[in-house]
C-alpha cells in the first residue's frame, strides 16, 4: 500500500517535470518554426510554408472545441450558438485595433465609422511596437471574450430555460440573428455593415525588430493564448464548479437534490464556453486578416461540434488532437484529391475539385459510425497516465515473476 | 390594396406550404427516434438535382415517378447506414450522425455538380403564369397549399387508421414497450424515413419550379426552416408542422413587405424563441414530464 | 474484430494520403520536355458563392495556357504551370488557399473573381514577396496601399457611375430599387458607389438587401413595383441572379433589370431565354470584338467535356474568361520584363509592364489599377439567347 503511494507520487513528480520540459520544447520549436526562412518551392519550403497557418488555425480550433467541450461534453448543455459568439469575439477584436489612420480606408462607405481609436496602437505609442502590439493584442482579446461573455448572459436568461434540442435550436437561432445584426447597414458605422474590417493588428506584427534583425513570434502568441485558456478550462473543470457540470451532465434532477443550484451553473458554463468562443473568434480573426460576418453560420459551429466528437466527447486532449488532425487533413493533407493527379504523375479522371471533401466527409462519417466514442473516448491523454500505465505493467512483471519463483 | 400586399400573401402561402412538406419529415423523425435529422434538408437538395439529371434524358413522366423513388431510396438508406447502427449509442452520437450525413450529401452535390447552379427544368403544367385576382403567378404557387393540405389529411389518415400507423404511433409513444408487444421496430424506422423523404421530394418539385435554380447548399435554408417551423408548431405532431409552416411563411413575407428585409430570416428565430418562451414545447406539443 | 479491420483501412488510407502529398511534392518538378518550370499561381472561387464564375475565369488562363504554354525568360525557355488553389469563395479559407500558392513557389499569382476573398488572401501574398494581378475584384480596396496587388479591370466607383448614368440617359429612371445579398461586400459596395452617382444625378435611391441562403425574390420585386421604381439594380452572384430573373418572368415584371458584370453570364442567360425581361449587364468586353481568339477559344472549349461544364454547357464566352486570357498574357509579359522567376523582381517591373490583350491595351496607372475608362453595357436577346451590345460607356 505504502509503495504504491509513493510509486504514485514520483510519477507525479516525473509527469510535471516532463510535461514542463516538453511545453519548452514545444516553444522553442514554434520560435524557431517561426524564423526559419526556406527556398520557396524545395520540399522543405513547401512543407514549412503549410506547416505555419495550419499549426495556428489548429492551436485556435483547439481552443473553440475545448470551449464547445465544456458546454456539450462536461455541463452536457447541447448549444449550437458557438459562430455567434465567435463573431461576436472577431469583431470586438477588430474593430478596437484598426489603426486610427486606417479607418477612413476600413469604412470606407461609413465616413470613416464612429470608434477613432486603436488600442494596439495607443499602446505602441507608450511602450514602443512590439509591446504595443502584443499588450494591445492580447487587451483586444480580452475585450472580445467579455463582449461575447455578456451576450451570452443575455441570451442565457431566455435560452437556458430550455431542455436540450429545444435548447439547441434556440441558440443556434440566436447566432443567426446576430450574424443579420452584424451584417446591418444601420449598425455600418461600428460593424462596418457587409464588408471587411481589415488591416488590424494580426499574427504578422507579433514580432521583435531589432536593428537588422526581426524575430517572428506569431505562431508562439496563438499557442500562448490557446494553451492558457484551454489551461483555465482544464482546472475549471477538475475544480468543484467542474464537479457540479458533470452532475448535471449526469443527472439534472438528481444534481438538484444534491444543492447545486441548476440555472446558476449552466449560465457559468455558457458565459464561460462563450468567453473562451469570443477569444477564439478574436484568434480566428488575427489569422484570417480579415473578417466578415458571411462565415460564420451554423456549418462553422457543427464543424467544430465534428472535432469535438471526433475527439471525443468530455474529452480536453482529444479535442485538441482533433482539431489537429482536422485543420491539417481539410486545408493541407488531402488537398492534392483536389489537384487531378496522384503522386504528380498519373491523370486520374475523377480527381478534380470537390473530391476532397467528398472524401473527408466519408472518412468522417466511418469515424462517427464506428468510433462513435472518438479518439478518446471521454479519457485524457496525460504523461501521468501513460507513466502509471508502464509503472503497473512493470509492477505486473514483476509479481508474474515473483510468482514463477514461487512456483 | 388587394393588388398591393396579395402577391405577398401568395408568396408566403406557397412558400409555407412547401416548408411543410420538409418539416413533417422532421417531425415524424422527431417524434419516433428523437433525433434532429439534420440531413433532411439536404435529401430535399439530392432530390432536387436527381431531377435536374434524370429529366435531361428522361421525359417528364418518368422523371417525376423516378426522383420520388430515388428519394424515397435515399431515406431508407441513410437510415439503414448511418442511424441504426448507432441505435444504441447516446442521442449526441446519432445528431453527429445526422451532421455528418448532411456533409456528405452536400459535398457529393458539390463534386458532382462542380459547384455551378443546375437550372431546374420547367414541369409543364406547375410552371405556366395564372392569374391570381390581378397578380402574376406561376401555377405551382396555387397548387402548393392545396397539394400539401391533401398529402397531410391523407397522412393523418393513415398514421390513424392504417397498421403501419398504428404501430408509428406505438413506437413513439414509448419504444420499448412497443418492441415488447411484437412491433417490428426497423420497419416501422424504415417507414418513417420512407414517408419523410417522399413528402421532401414532393416538396422539391414544387419548390425547384417556383425558384429553379439548385445548388448544394439549396437545402441548408429551407430545411433550417421546415425544422425551426416544426419546433413552433410543436415537435412530433404533424398538424403543428404544417400550420407552423404556413405560419412562418406568412410571416417572412409580411416582415419583407414592411421593409424590414435585412431581418426576414432573424426574425423567423426570434419568433421562435418568443413561442418557445411561451410554450416551451410548442403550439401544439405534448407537455413533457420529467421521468426521475 | 470489424471494428479493428476499418481501423487498419482508415490507418493505411491516412498513410497513403500522407505518401501522396510528399510524392506530389517530388513528382512535379521534371516536366517531359527537359525545361525549367516557372509556377503562376490561380487564386479563385471554384466552389461556394461564386464558383461558377471562379470557373468561367480560370478557363481563360487555361485556354491561354494551353496557347502559350512556355516562356522566355532571360534567354531560357521555361514551361508554364498553372498551380490552381480553391478559396471556395470564403474568407476563412482564403488563407490557406493563399498558402497553397505560396508554398507551390508561385512568381505569379493571378485572381481572383470576388473582391472579399482577394482583399483576405492579400495579406499572406505580402509576407511572402509575391505579386498579384487581380482580374476581375473591383472593389477599390484590393489594390489600395498594397503595393503588391494589382488588377486589370475596372473599379466599382467606375463601374457603379456608369451604370448610374445609362439608368438615368437611357432607360430614364427617376426611381430605382437597389437589391443586394446581405453580407455580401461586392454587391453592398457596388450598390453604394451606385446610388451615391444616381443621387446626384437625381435620382430617388431604395435599397434592400436580402440575406443569404434567400430563394424567394417575389416579394423584393413587388416591393420595388410597389415603391414605383423605374429600374431593378440588382449586381447580385450569378445563383441569385438566375432565380431574379426566373422570379421576374413569373411575375410578368416590366421594370427593366440592370446589372454589373457578374450577370454577364451564360447561366443568366439561359434563364432568360424565352422570357420577356429586360436585362442590362455593364462589362469588360463584348462578344465580338476579336472573332479570330473567340473561334479558337470556342473550339477549344467545345473539344473537352470538362471545360464545357464548367463554362455552364455551352461555348457563349462570357467576359470573365477573356479577362482571365488578358491576366495571364500579362503575367507572361511580366516574366519576360523581369528576366527571373523570383517573384520580388515581377513584382519591381509591374508597374511598367504593358501588355495587348483582347480587351486592349493594358497599362498599370495609379495604386497599380489598369487604365480602364470604358465599359460595354450588354443586354439580354431573349429571342435569340445571346448578349446584345448596346453601347459604350464611359465617365467624363
Amino acid at each position: 500500500m505504502n509503495k504504491t503511494l509513493k510509486n504514485t507520487s514520483t510519477a507525479d513528480r516525473t509527469s510535471k517535470y516532463v510535461t514542463i520540459v516538453i511545453i519548452a520544447v514545444l516553444y522553442v520549436v514554434l520560435m524557431v518554426l517561426d524564423n526559419l526562412k526556406a527556398t520557396p518551392g524545395s520540399t522543405f519550403g513547401k512543407i514549412l510554408t503549410m506547416l505555419i497557418p495550419v499549426l495556428r488555425k489548429g492551436a485556435i480550433y483547439s481552443l473553440l472545441c475545448v470551449s464547445m467541450n465544456l458546454l456539450n461534453g462536461f455541463t452536457g448543455l447541447f448549444s449550437l450558438g458557438q459562430a455567434g459568439f465567435m463573431l461576436i469575439g472577431a469583431y470586438a477584436y477588430a474593430i478596437f485595433s484598426i489603426p486610427a489612420g486606417d479607418h477612413a480606408a476600413v469604412y470606407q462607405y461609413f465616413e470613416g465609422g464612429a470608434i477613432q481609436f486603436s488600442i494596439p496602437e495607443i499602446l505602441s505609442g507608450v511602450l514602443g511596437n512590439t509591446a504595443g502590439s502584443f499588450l494591445g493584442a492580447i487587451i483586444c482579446i480580452l475585450i472580445a471574450g467579455v463582449v461575447a461573455a455578456v451576450f451570452a448572459a443575455l441570451i442565457g436568461i431566455p435560452c437556458l430555460r430550455f431542455k436540450s434540442d429545444y435548447l439547441a435550436i434556440a441558440t443556434l437561432g440566436f447566432a443567426e440573428i446576430i450574424r443579420a445584426f452584424f451584417q446591418w447597414d444601420g449598425l455600418g458605422r461600428i460593424t462596418n455593415g457587409s464588408n471587411l474590417l481589415r488591416k488590424y493588428t494580426s499574427f504578422s506584427d507579433m514580432k521583435i525588430v531589432a536593428g537588422e534583425t526581426t524575430v517572428k513570434f506569431g505562431t508562439v502568441f496563438v499557442f500562448l493564448i490557446a494553451m492558457l485558456s484551454i489551461l483555465f478550462i482544464i482546472l475549471l473543470i477538475n475544480s468543484s464548479y467542474g464537479r457540479a457540470y458533470k452532475a448535471i451532465r449526469d443527472d439534472e434532477v438528481a444534481a438538484e437534490a444534491m444543492g447545486i443550484n441548476l440555472f446558476k451553473h449552466k449560465m457559468q458554463a455558457f458565459v464561460i464556453s462563450s468567453f473562451f468562443a469570443g477569444v477564439g473568434g478574436a484568434l480566428l480573426a488575427m489569422y484570417q486578416t480579415t473578417v466578415n460576418a458571411a462565415p460564420f453560420k451554423s456549418a462553422m459551429t457543427y464543424e467544430i461540434l465534428l472535432m469535438v466528437v471526433i475527439g471525443g466527447i468530455g474529452s480536453v486532449s482529444g479535442s485538441c488532437i482533433a482539431a489537429f488532425l482536422y485543420i491539417a487533413c481539410n486545408e493541407w493533407w488531402l488537398r492534392f484529391l483536389d489537384s487531378g493527379s496522384l503522386f504528380g504523375l498519373v491523370d486520374v479522371p475523377f480527381f478534380r475539385d470537390g473530391f476532397r471533401k467528398v472524401v473527408f466527409s466519408v472518412i468522417i462519417m466511418i469515424i462517427v459510425l464506428f468510433f462513435s466514442r472518438g479518439i478518446m473516448g471521454d479519457k485524457e491523454l496525460s504523461l501521468k497516465g501513460v507513466l502509471k500505465k508502464r509503472q503497473r505493467k512493470k509492477e505486473a512483471k514483476a509479481a508474474q515473476a515473483e510468482g514463477g519463483d514461487a512456483e | 390594396m388587394i393588388a398591393k400586399y396579395l402577391p405577398y400573401l401568395l408568396a408566403g402561402i406557397s412558400v409555407g406550404g412547401q416548408y411543410a412538406l420538409i418539416a413533417i419529415g422532421y417531425t415524424m423523425v422527431y417524434g419516433i427516434l428523437r433525433l434532429i435529422n439534420f440531413a433532411h434538408g439536404d435529401v430535399f437538395m439530392i432530390a432536387g438535382l436527381v431531377m435536374v439529371y434524370s429529366s435531361a434524358s428522361l421525359p417528364m413522366y418518368i422523371a417525376i415517378p423516378l426522383v420520388l423513388i430515388a428519394t424515397m431510396i435515399l431515406g431508407f438508406v441513410i437510415e439503414r447506414v448511418a442511424y441504426r447502427p448507432l441505435r444504441s449509442a447516446p442521442r449526441m452520437s446519432v445528431m453527429i450522425s445526422a451532421i455528418g450525413v448532411s456533409y456528405l450529401l452536400q459535398n457529393c452535390a458539390l463534386y458532382f455538380t462542380g459547384g455551378l447552379p443546375q437550372t431546374y427544368p420547367a414541369i409543364p403544367w406547375l410552371s405556366r403564369s395564372v392569374n391570381v385576382l390581378g397578380a402574376t403567378t406561376k401555377m405551382v404557387t396555387v397548387v402548393t397549399p392545396v397539394l400539401t393540405l391533401v398529402l397531410v389529411i391523407v397522412l393523418v389518415m393513415v398514421i390513424k387508421y392504417t397498421k403501419i400507423g398504428m404501430a408509428m404511433r406505438a413506437v413513439s409513444k414509448d419504444f420499448e414497450t412497443a418492441q415488447l408487444m411484437g412491433i417490428k421496430i426497423i420497419s416501422v424506422l424504415s417507414m418513417t424515413f420512407v414517408i419523410g423523404c417522399f413528402l421532401a421530394a414532393v416538396g422539391s418539385l414544387l419548390y425547384f419550379t417556383n425558384y429553379p435554380s439548385v445548388i448544394p447548399t439549396s437545402g441548408s435554408m429551407p430545411g433550417l426552416k421546415a425544422f425551426v417551423a416544426a419546433v413552433f408548431g410543436g415537435i412530433g405532431s404533424i398538424p403543428g408542422a404544417v400550420i407552423g409552416a404556413f405560419i412562418i411563411g406568412i410571416c417572412e413575407n409580411i416582415i419583407k413587405a414592411l421593409g424590414w428585409t435585412t431581418f426576414s430570416d432573424a426574425f423567423t428565430f426570434v419568433l421562435l424563441i418568443v413561442v418557445l418562451l411561451i410554450r416551451p414545447t410548442g403550439i401544439f406539443g405534448e407537455k413533457a414530464t420529467d421521468k426521475v | 474484430m470489424k471494428k479493428r479491420i476499418i481501423a487498419l483501412v482508415l490507418v493505411l488510407c491516412l498513410a497513403l494520403t500522407l505518401c501522396a502529398c510528399g510524392g506530389s511534392g517530388d513528382g512535379e518538378k521534371q516536366e517531359a520536355s527537359g525545361n525549367k518550370t516557372v509556377v503562376i499561381g490561380v487564386y479563385e472561387p471554384l466552389s461556394g458563392d461564386n464558383g461558377a464564375g471562379g470557373k468561367q475565369e480560370v478557363l481563360g488562363m487555361q485556354y491561354a495556357n494551353y496557347k502559350f504554354p512556355t516562356v522566355e525568360i532571360n534567354g531560357e525557355t521555361y514551361d508554364v504551370k498553372l498551380e490552381i488553389s480553391d478559396n471556395e469563395s470564403s474568407n476563412d479559407k482564403a488563407v490557406s488557399a493563399a498558402t497553397k500558392l505560396v508554398s507551390a513557389g508561385a512568381s505569379v499569382v493571378l485572381g481572383s473573381y470576388g473582391s472579399s476573398v482577394a482583399i483576405a488572401g492579400s495579406d499572406t501574398f505580402a509576407d511572402a514577396g509575391i505579386p498579384a494581378i487581380g482580374v476581375t475584384c473591383t472593389n477599390p480596396q484590393v489594390t489600395l496601399g498594397n503595393d503588391h496587388y494589382f488588377r486589370i479591370c475596372f473599379l466599382d466607383p467606375f463601374q457603379g457611375t456608369v451604370l448610374a448614368n445609362f439608368a438615368y440617359d437611357e432607360l430614364g429612371a427617376q426611381t430605382v430599387y437597389c437589391l443586394g445579398q446581405l453580407g455580401n461586400d461586392y454587391d453592398q459596395g457596388l450598390i453604394n458607389y451606385f446610388s451615391e452617382a444616381a443621387k446626384a444625378l437625381g435620382m430617388t435611391v431604395i435599397t434592400e438587401s436580402f440575406p443569404e441562403g434567400n430563394s424567394d425574390f417575389n416579394s423584393y420585386l413587388t416591393n420595388a413595383k410597389n415603391q414605383g421604381a423605374d429600374v431593378i439594380f440588382a449586381p447580385t452572384s450569378i445563383s441569385y441572379a438566375q432565380l431574379i430573373v426566373e422570379q421576374a418572368a413569373a411575375q410578368g415584371l416590366t421594370i427593366p433589370l440592370v446589372a454589373s458584370d457578374t450577370w454577364d453570364s451564360n447561366v443568366v442567360m439561359d434563364a432568360a431565354q424565352g422570357k420577356d425581361l429586360d436585362i442590362y449587364v455593364s462589362t469588360f468586353y463584348a462578344e465580338g470584338g476579336d472573332p479570330e481568339f473567340e473561334a479558337g477559344i470556342k473550339e477549344w472549349i467545345n473539344a473537352d467535356s470538362t471545360n464545357l461544364s464548367n463554362n455552364g454547357g455551352n461555348d457563349m464566352l462570357a467576359a470573365v474568361t477573356v479577362m482571365g486570357y488578358d491576366a495571364y498574357l500579362t503575367a507572361l509579359e511580366a516574366l519576360k520584363a523581369a528576366g527571373t522567376t523570383d517573384p520580388g523582381e515581377v513584382m519591381a517591373v509591374l508597374p511598367s509592364v504593358t501588355a495587348t490583350g483582347i480587351t486592349g491595351e493594358i497599362k498599370f496607372g495609379e495604386n497599380g489599377d489598369a487604365d480602364r475608362n470604358t465599359a460595354f453595357i450588354k443586354t439580354a436577346n431573349t429571342e435569340t439567347g445571346v448578349w446584345d451590345f448596346v453601347t459604350v460607356q464611359s465617365v467624363a
